[in-house]
């Protein structure tokens, strides 16, 4: 029995074609996924990522305990209610998850992590608790939606009292504030996303979520599906879990060795293990790849280079490009000499540097 | 979900065939099929000239979700593909029983093959019980 969100009776209201992701009952798309992502591209779409798991942190020794926890260096974090990007690794260094961490006081963080491995990053996160004394606490009481595109603040923003909406306007990337929203409920409102657009993921009161999608619905937002939000996040050049990156792989490995910081002194999860691979030689990498001739690149299609084989790992065909597009796993120097084996047939990759889109627009040479 | 036209014959596996008045077979993927797939963004035909066998891959279309093979509903050899499809796949999606036609084919033994396929109705009933 798969798990619904607040919004799920929104989404059927609207047809969308829902699926399970994650043991979530999810909209896929609510009659045209290209479409949508479209809208996205050119004006505001919205998600529904309430099925994100919402985690709060609490105690004297968080940064220490984060110290420990992340790959990435919670001490980048100057200012409060600054967001940093990080994986959570094992001892072997292979990905437990990536997530979102907020700065919201000394004694006080909120993460956001994948819905797909809830479980094992709570597991994870008590564990490593334990020994700093600090509480962790999941926020079911949360719904959560990603408002993005060209107009998508505008659109937010217009929803706001004068005083707020001057506020938020001057969120910068990567940071969140909270106000108060259009129906009086308290909303956290963050400058990120997952499509490579400027706009903002707001985490609102469980109980306050589908008055706000409905205002947004009729401040001309389009609704978005999974499909799309899969779709813009990899024309963004971003990693989906699961996908291109899991327990069996590091970060050296997935394209994400700028989420790692080696910094004095800091013993964190995995470090050792990250150092001695390093040392030893990484052997695989993430490339992105473009194919110009017809056709889709998908998951688990063999990748053919002169240094042996390689895999796809997320691959669409790309609405903004017209053409497909993935990230593939393949030996380290495996050079522009790439081909992909579609249903036995070997089709010509172009190795290029992603984001494959930036600004709504292809990258040039993409 | 639109109407299906009566002079349709179907596999259950969604692929419908229609027998021409100079008695070759168009076919082409249901109007439930390409709403299962979603948006269809390539779809890779035969050649003209090429055999094709009742109940084997003749085609693949891919949706934005899925790649699916589309499997011949009668035995024959391949007179014309629809070229259209390769700058418009979106066809399918906006008019599968009409200009979203993938092939044709010349059949080799027509009305033995034929008893294997559906009618709108039975076809209409298989959809419900996949439901």
């Amino acid at each position: 029995m798969s798990r619904k969100t607040i919004l799920n009776e929104s989404h059927r209201a609207l047809g969308a074609k829902m699926v399970d992701f994650g043991g979530w009952d999810m909209p896929l798309h609510y009659g045209s996924q290209i479409e949508e992502h479209h809208a996205v591209r050119r004006d505001a779409g919205m998600f529904d990522v309430s099925h994100m798991t919402v985690v709060d942190l609490h105690g004297d020794r968080c940064r220490d305990f984060l110290r420990h926890l992340l790959a990435n260096d919670i001490d980048k974090l100057k200012l409060t209610g600054r967001a940093l990007y990080s994986c959570m690794l094992n001892d072997e260094g292979g990905i437990i998850d990536d997530l979102i961490v907020y700065y919201l006081g000394d004694t006080f963080y909120r993460a956001v992590v994948n819905a797909a491995t809830r479980d094992k990053d709570l597991a994870w996160i008590e564990r490593h608790a334990r020994s700093f004394g600090v509480e962790v606490r999941e926020r079911r009481d949360f719904g959560m939606l990603a408002v993005q595109g060209p107009a998508a603040r505008a659109r937010v923003l217009g929803l706001l009292a004068p005083q707020d909406a001057a506020r938020v306007d001057k969120l910068a990337r990567f940071a969140a504030i909270e106000v108060t929203g259009p129906d009086g409920a308290s909303l956290f409102v963050a400058r990120t996303g997952y499509t490579g657009e400027d706009g903002f993921e707001i985490i609102v009161p469980e109980e306050a979520t589908v008055a706000l999608w409905n205002r947004l619905h009729e401040a001309g937002v389009h609704p978005a599906g999974l499909g799309a939000r899969d779709t813009l996040r990899l024309e963004a050049g971003m990693n989906l879990y699961g996908q291109d990156m899991d327990e069996s792989v590091t970060p050296w490995e997935a394209g994400l060795a700028w989420t790692v910081a080696l910094d004095a002194g800091r013993d964190f999860v995995g470090r050792a293990a990250l150092e001695r691979q390093r040392a030893a030689g990484v052997t695989r990498t993430m490339i992105g790849v473009v194919m110009d001739e017809r056709g889709v690149l998908r998951h688990g299609q063999r990748v053919v280079t002169p240094k042996g084989d390689g895999e796809i790992l997320s691959g669409i065909f790309a609405p903004t490009l017209g053409k497909a597009i993935a990230f593939a796993r393949v030996p380290v120097d495996a050079g522009s000499d790439v081909h992909v084996d579609i249903r036995g047939k070997l089709v010509p990759l172009r190795v290029v540097k992603y984001p494959f889109v930036r600004d709504g627009q292809p990258r040039e040479g993409i | 979900m639109q109407e299906i036209p009566g002079d349709l014959k179907f596999m259950k596996s969604h692929e419908w065939a229609r027998v021409e008045d100079q008695g070759t077979v168009t076919v082409g993927i249901s109007d439930h099929a390409q709403d299962l797939l979603g948006d269809i963004v390539y779809v890779e035909l035969p050649s003209v000239g090429d055999h094709v066998q009742a109940g084997m891959a003749c085609a693949v279309v891919e949706s934005v979700k899925a790649a699916s093979d589309l499997y011949a509903p009668v035995s024959g050899e391949v007179l014309a593909v629809n070229e259209a499809l390769g700058d418009k796949p979106e066809t399918i999606n906006e008019d599968p029983f009409g200009d979203g036609w993938v092939l044709q084919i010349k059949p080799d033994n027509l009305a033995e093959e034929l008893e294997e396929l559906l009618d709108p109705d039975a076809y209409a009933e298989s959809i419900e019980e996949d439901e």
